[in-house]
């Protein structure tokens, strides 16, 4: 009985295919312009082009706006991120932004503002993970990558501003977008599934007040980086000198 | 004579024994796997406190595993003869200690099914990662080093594996050390102290678990210790408590006078429920002064038992010591905005509470059965039984040096 042949499997098919190959490697490299080549702009324009170290995502919080009792921007974490398990234990959840009330004892002064990942320019947490899962993208963005996260919970020591949480049991009803898992531990990703599509973190676009403030702090012409040129800012811990995304002003 | 002693340990004795010792680490097992199945929210760990009972006792282990090694450092690489015939045990509580503590902290983790990626993705900036050469290193150089302390016609070779080995442990235990003294986030930690530190106390669980094994085989062989080598183990565990102490107390004390540390000091010493009281009852009294006590008062130290029982409460001490330093430096809120009152839903600014439960006291609990029985089936299967020529080391002086 003769079977069809597999059309690749066809010596001459193989043979067109393979110079196919090589022409196209060939014209990738062709120069199309002393110092641009085709691979190059093929490769900017990729949807997944990847993270690139011209941007630095950041936030400025001002906490004179950031009114106490609104938890809009804790609300649109969770609904962004898929954060909807029910625990039996409260300090079992996870909390990728909270809000922090601060109060001066002597003056009595009352702050109110959102804490979530600094995503600090050198992360304690990227230092000490033993296999590398947490880790800084090019553009400032600090993740954990649920593929090698083995759960040991040393960066959630490392963190000075106790950003992380770990996930204690079993999740479903996920996000598609946003993979979360048991035994993983995981923090505020400046909702990068959103900035990766030019759309900003869901806390920033539920702020009521406009409290937050994100964009690109190494463009000098951003309204983040002009802000932050112009007004006291404040990194928290900033004794540590660990370059922080996120800024705050009022505090 | 040596056929003999094995002989004992084939009866009934060892299988009893084994069969205690397979239970703990059964229980330790089973533990794992309930939180494995139901994840760490059957637990007592949380986001505030995300280091429990199983990385006390892990860390203890990985601690004492080093300093147990000291008695056959002392002996091939010091030269000191009563400790030589003692080295092969010393090698093997060595390795069997490290396995114990690698037991826990492994089936501790998040994802006990991603130990091949801790073993393929490597992060060589961390102290964590560090550990995938200092452990695996440990049980070769310590595997060799038994070996040639074992086999007549390679003890040339101890003394060079021997410096080897003494020199690793060192390295093995400033990591384990710099696991916390690395740490800038946290007011607990963050000293350049704490990995000499560490090193002092492996040495004193190091030879307490040591002596408590001992005891143990010459029990199970009906013989009793020479006394002066006992006095002479006996007074080196006490040099060892006396040094942890001296090392306890500087770093409280650099603490306390750093005004920023003196609310985490105030909380450890005075004001912080269970953990001054683990900390003045539990690894003051009862782990130090009470075995400097029974190891350094002469009616004492003549009493038959006393270094046994300065060995027991030594551990305990260190154990308790460990859960003040782990968890209390965990329950103690971060000092985020200094001078400000803060509080939220994350409970921020509130001292943290911990109870343990039950599935994570198994597995905890669960190392010191792997390791008893690994060290059991040992001396079981090769010669580790410490044997003293006494009229030659009457003769040379070895015991009087």
């Amino acid at each position: 009985m003769n079977e069809p042949r597999d059309p690749v499997d066809n010596p001459s098919r193989r043979g067109f295919v393979g110079a196919a190959a090589a022409a196209g490697a060939g014209l990738g490299v062709l120069a199309l312009a002393p110092g641009l080549h085709l691979v190059e702009v093929s490769e900017a324009n990729a949807p997944s082009a990847g993270a690139s170290s011209k941007v630095r995502w950041g936030m400025l919080i001002d906490t004179n706006k950031c009114s106490s009792g609104c938890d809009a921007c804790v609300k649109a974490c969770a609904s962004e991120n898929g954060i909807n398990e029910t625990v039996r234990d409260p300090r079992q959840a996870s909390q990728w932004i909270r809000k922090i009330e601060l109060k001066e004892p002597r003056s009595g002064r009352e702050h109110s503002l959102p804490m979530m990942c600094q995503h600090c320019a050198h992360p304690p947490c990227v230092d000490v993970c033993p296999t590398g899962a947490s880790m800084k993208r090019a553009d400032g963005i600090v993740l954990v990558d649920r593929h090698t996260c083995i759960g040991c919970r040393y960066c959630m020591l490392a963190c000075p501003y106790k950003a992380r949480s770990f996930v204690h049991l079993r999740l479903t009803e996920q996000n598609p977008e946003v993979p979360r898992g048991i035994g993983c531990v995981e923090s505020c990703t400046f909702c990068v599934q959103r900035v990766d599509k030019g759309l900003k973190p869901a806390c920033v676009e539920a702020c009521p007040e406009g409290a937050m403030l994100f964009g690109d702090l190494k463009d000098p012409n951003s309204e983040i980086a002009r802000r932050i040129a112009q007004e006291k800012t404040t990194q928290v811990r900033g004794d540590l000198r660990l370059d922080l995304g996120v800024r705050y002003q009022g505090i | 004579m040596q056929s003999e002693l094995n002989n004992r340990l084939e009866g009934p004795t060892f299988y009893v024994l084994a069969g205690i010792g397979a239970l703990i680490s059964l229980i330790g097992v089973a533990g794992a796997i309930y939180m494995g199945q139901h994840g760490h929210q059957a637990s007592g760990m949380n986001n505030q406190i995300f280091w429990g009972m199983p990385h006390v006792f892990a860390i203890f282990l990985i601690v004492a595993a080093s300093g147990v090694l000291n008695v056959a450092s002392i002996g091939t690489v010091f030269g000191k003869q009563a400790y030589k015939s003692r080295g092969p045990l010393s090698g093997l509580l060595a390795i069997t200690l490290l396995a114990a503590g690698l037991f826990v902290i492994m089936l501790d983790l998040g994802r006990v099914d991603r130990l091949i990626i801790a073993m393929t993705h490597v992060n060589w900036v961390s102290v964590f990662g560090w550990n995938m050469v200092l452990y695996p290193v440990f049980f070769g150089l310590v595997g060799v080093y038994v070996w040639v302390l074992m086999d007549r016609k390679m003890y040339a070779y101890s003394k060079p594996v021997g410096i080897a080995a003494f020199i690793w442990r060192l390295v093995m235990t400033t990591g384990t050390g710099s696991i916390f003294g690395f740490m800038v986030a946290r007011q607990a930690y963050h000293s350049a102290l704490i990995a000499p530190m560490f090193i002092v106390m492996s040495l004193a669980w190091g030879l307490a678990i040591f002596l408590l094994f001992q005891r143990a085989m010459y029990c199970w062989h009906n013989m009793e210790l020479n006394e002066e080598i006992r006095r002479r183990l006996g007074n080196l565990l006490g040099v060892f408590i006396a040094a942890v102490f001296y090392f306890v107390l500087v770093y409280h004390l650099t603490n306390i006078y750093f005004a920023k540390q003196t609310g985490f000091e105030h909380f450890i010493l005075v004001s912080g429920g269970v953990f001054p009281q683990l900390f003045w009852g539990g690894f003051v009294l009862l782990g130090t002064a009470i075995p400097l006590l029974l190891l350094f008062v002469p009616a004492l130290q003549r009493m038959r038992g006393s270094e046994i029982v300065a060995a027991v409460l030594t551990v305990g001490g260190g154990l308790c010591f460990l859960y003040v330093f782990i968890i209390g430096g965990q329950a103690y809120p971060l000092d985020m905005f200094p001078g400000m009152e803060v509080r939220s839903s994350f409970f921020d600014g509130q001292i943290d509470h911990y109870v343990p439960s039950l599935p994570e006291m198994m597995l905890a609990i669960g190392g010191f059965g792997v390791a008893f029985t690994l060290t059991l089936i040992a001396v079981r299967v090769l010669r580790f039984m410490p044997e003293d020529d006494l009229a030659k080391l009457k003769a040379s002086g070895a015991l009087r040096d």
